[in-house]
């Protein structure tokens, strides 16, 4: 009966008609951002951008590709000792290398997936931590990498520290447009409703004819490529890198609160997660390993009681839709 | 680099990963789930036993007996009051949750007992030897390691494939619904489960208490060392994960035979190996 009433497909909702708008408008302001934040400001904006941008690549591969992956710190790492190896060593532009330090990181993608697509669910999460390791300890054994004590971005030196610091933010700029509105545009194309199939379950998805191996690996790829970008951004910002910082263990229980604690699932909820980090972070990281506590006992407590996150939940109850990918059916 | 002497000590160490890695496979196998806290609570079990060795001066080989009991005590009740919920379909919940109790752990850990490096002694046994002839010995702390693992495995075996509690065991991890309409208790099976994983980590982690000296900050590599031989042996079979062990324990006493740095590395690169060539594991039961 259902299939012979007259139904609408529905994407946009008031929120989704103003979320792009506000969108453009806060991009405008980003453009102008070196002109009127202090270097502080512009530093924090653009920390806080790649924490943003590795948030939402974890989000892609976690909370659609169905790939829990605990490794991510390996395209981290990646990305930044391939922005300092393309400019220091290689003698290209740092900033132009930002990319590129991300395709690098894709490149690295592909055969690691080889390995690690035998497994899935627990194991794949636990291999790509063994993963990440590797990279780290490969990268400490390297004396032309400055071993395990790491390297200074030299190449900078070229540059006045102004003409830096505003080249660092609009890039970061960039990366919050790319990351953001890329997802958007990602999740909403035919791809995305491939990866929402896939995420809700993936064997109805292969029997609708969803290529799920291929596509987990694009979105495995896709995501180091972010990843790399964000992590090669990052360790410009801080001008030095070295193996525990680039592949440490700490950037996963970031990952896990901007993430799950925002709302997994959903563009929105990283966004809010990587928001509340900062403040709590600004705000609280004087208390040390408390604060640390603190996060680890939040983390498990959203998890098993609000597991859709705090954005899940508020859209849940107030409809909320700020970048609408979801299609409505709705009978006219 | 004597290559015997080499082989001796990595089997000996594998004793140990062993010990470390069953924890880990008793609660993959009821419940296909990965504990990332695993390696924590050996490294709290370290410090729960020195604590123990300090307040009542027994000797740290008596203390395992109730190490075990209130590790298995207390595994029961984490499993039951809060691991519990995060059992279903969804990999996410499990994996987030043991990851929050890792850094509560580790922080707690740091925050009370200092980053200084511990270790439990053993009085003379720590150093004590069996000369093999032609320079090799063998040490006797390390052979009790290595025996007590093979201890272990045979209980672990005996219980799972010979026991009604193995029965059930085996039944919720081939179908929980269907177990649950034969009768089975899951969420307390699930709790004993859990309570056997914790006591294999409490005899864990007094032994790595007196291998190594430790600090709040090793429980990470504990898990690595632990997922790598359970992955290396196979599933299915706890000898396979001794074997597993002794695997990984070998593999990484060449590595840093060869060169201090690259140990670890070497361990991990034969669990890639291992992967890429039979990703069900060495000593995998046939389905």
């Amino acid at each position: 009966m259902i299939a012979t009433e007259p139904v609408v497909v529905e994407r946009a909702s008031t929120g989704g008609r103003a979320g792009p708008i506000l969108a453009i408008l806060f991009a405008l302001g980003l453009a102008s951002g070196p002109f009127w934040l202090s270097s502080d400001a512009m530093r924090l904006f653009v920390e806080f951008v790649c924490l943003l941008a590795m948030s939402q690549m974890w989000n892609l591969l976690a909370g659609y590709g169905g790939l829990v992956s605990i490794g991510q710190q390996a395209y981290i790492g990646i990305g930044g000792y391939a922005l300092f190896v393309l400019a220091n060593q290689a003698g290209i532009n740092p900033f132009l290398s930002v990319p590129l330090a991300g395709i690098v990181a894709a490149l690295f993608a592909l055969p690691t997936s080889r390995v690690l697509f035998r497994l899935s669910g627990g194991y794949f999460a636990v291999a790509s931590w063994v993963v990440a390791e590797v990279y780290r300890l490969f990268v400490a054994n390297i004396s032309a990498l400055g071993s395990g004590a790491g390297v200074s971005l030299t190449a900078m030196l070229a540059f006045e520290r102004g003409t830096r610091e505003s080249i660092t933010f609009w890039l970061a700029a960039l990366l919050l447009l790319a990351t953001t509105g890329g997802m958007y545009w990602l999740l909403r194309s035919r791809l995305g409703l491939a990866l929402t199939a896939i995420r809700d379950n993936d064997v109805a998805a292969e029997s609708q004819g969803v290529d799920v191996g291929r596509i987990k690996l694009l979105v495995y790829v896709l995501a180091a490529f972010g990843t790399g970008c964000a992590g090669a951004l990052y360790f410009l910002n801080a001008l030095r890198v070295s193996p525990d910082a680039a592949f440490g263990m700490d950037w996963i229980p970031l990952l896990f609160f901007t993430v799950i604690i925002g709302g997994i699932g959903t563009i929105e909820g990283p966004i809010l997660g990587t928001l509340l980090y900062f403040t709590l972070r600004q705000t609280f990281s004087d208390y040390g390993a408390w604060y640390l506590i603190a996060l680890g006992v939040v983390a498990i407590v959203v998890m098993i009681r609000f597991p859709r996150g705090i954005y899940g939940e508020l859209a849940g109850r107030f409809g909320w839709r700020f970048f609408p990918i979801q299609r409505v059916l709705r009978q006219t | 680099m004597n290559w015997l002497d080499t082989v001796i000590q990595g089997t000996l160490l594998g004793g140990l990963y062993a010990l470390f890695a069953m924890g880990l496979a008793v609660i993959y196998g009821v419940m296909k789930q990965i504990n990332i806290a695993h390696g924590d609570f050996i490294v709290l079990g370290a410090y729960v036993a020195l604590g123990i060795v300090a307040a009542t001066g027994l000797h740290p080989f008596l203390v395992i007996p109730l190490a075990m009991i209130v590790f298995g005590l207390f595994g029961y009740a984490l499993q039951r009051s809060v691991l519990n919920r995060t059992i279903g379909g969804d990999i996410l919940p499990p994996l987030v949750v043991t990851y929050g109790l890792s850094i509560v752990i580790e922080n707690v850990l740091q925050q009370t007992q200092s980053a200084d490096p511990k270790s439990i002694k053993l009085g003379g046994l720590d150093t004590a030897s069996i000369p093999l002839g032609g320079g090799l010995a063998i040490g006797v702390f390390p052979l009790v390691m290595l025996g007590t693992a093979i201890v272990v495995a045979i209980v672990l075996e005996i219980v799972f494939n010979r026991t009604r509690l193995g029965m059930a065991f085996r039944a919720v991890s081939d179908d929980r619904e269907i177990a649950s309409l034969m009768g089975v208790r899951d969420n307390r099976l699930f709790g004993y489960a859990t309570a056997i994983s914790f006591a294999v980590i409490a005899i864990a982690g007094v032994f790595m208490g007196i291998k190594f000296t430790f600090t709040p900050t090793l429980g990470p590599n504990f898990l690595l060392y632990a997922f790598e031989a359970v992955v290396i042996g196979g599933m299915g079979s706890f000898w396979g994960t001794l074997a597993g062990g002794v695997i990984l324990g070998i593999a990484q006493t060449i590595g840093f035979a060869l060169n201090p740095g690259w140990g670890i590395l070497a361990g991990h690169l034969v669990f890639l190996a291992v992967l890429l060539v039979r990703p069900t594991g060495i000593f995998a039961r046939a389905a």
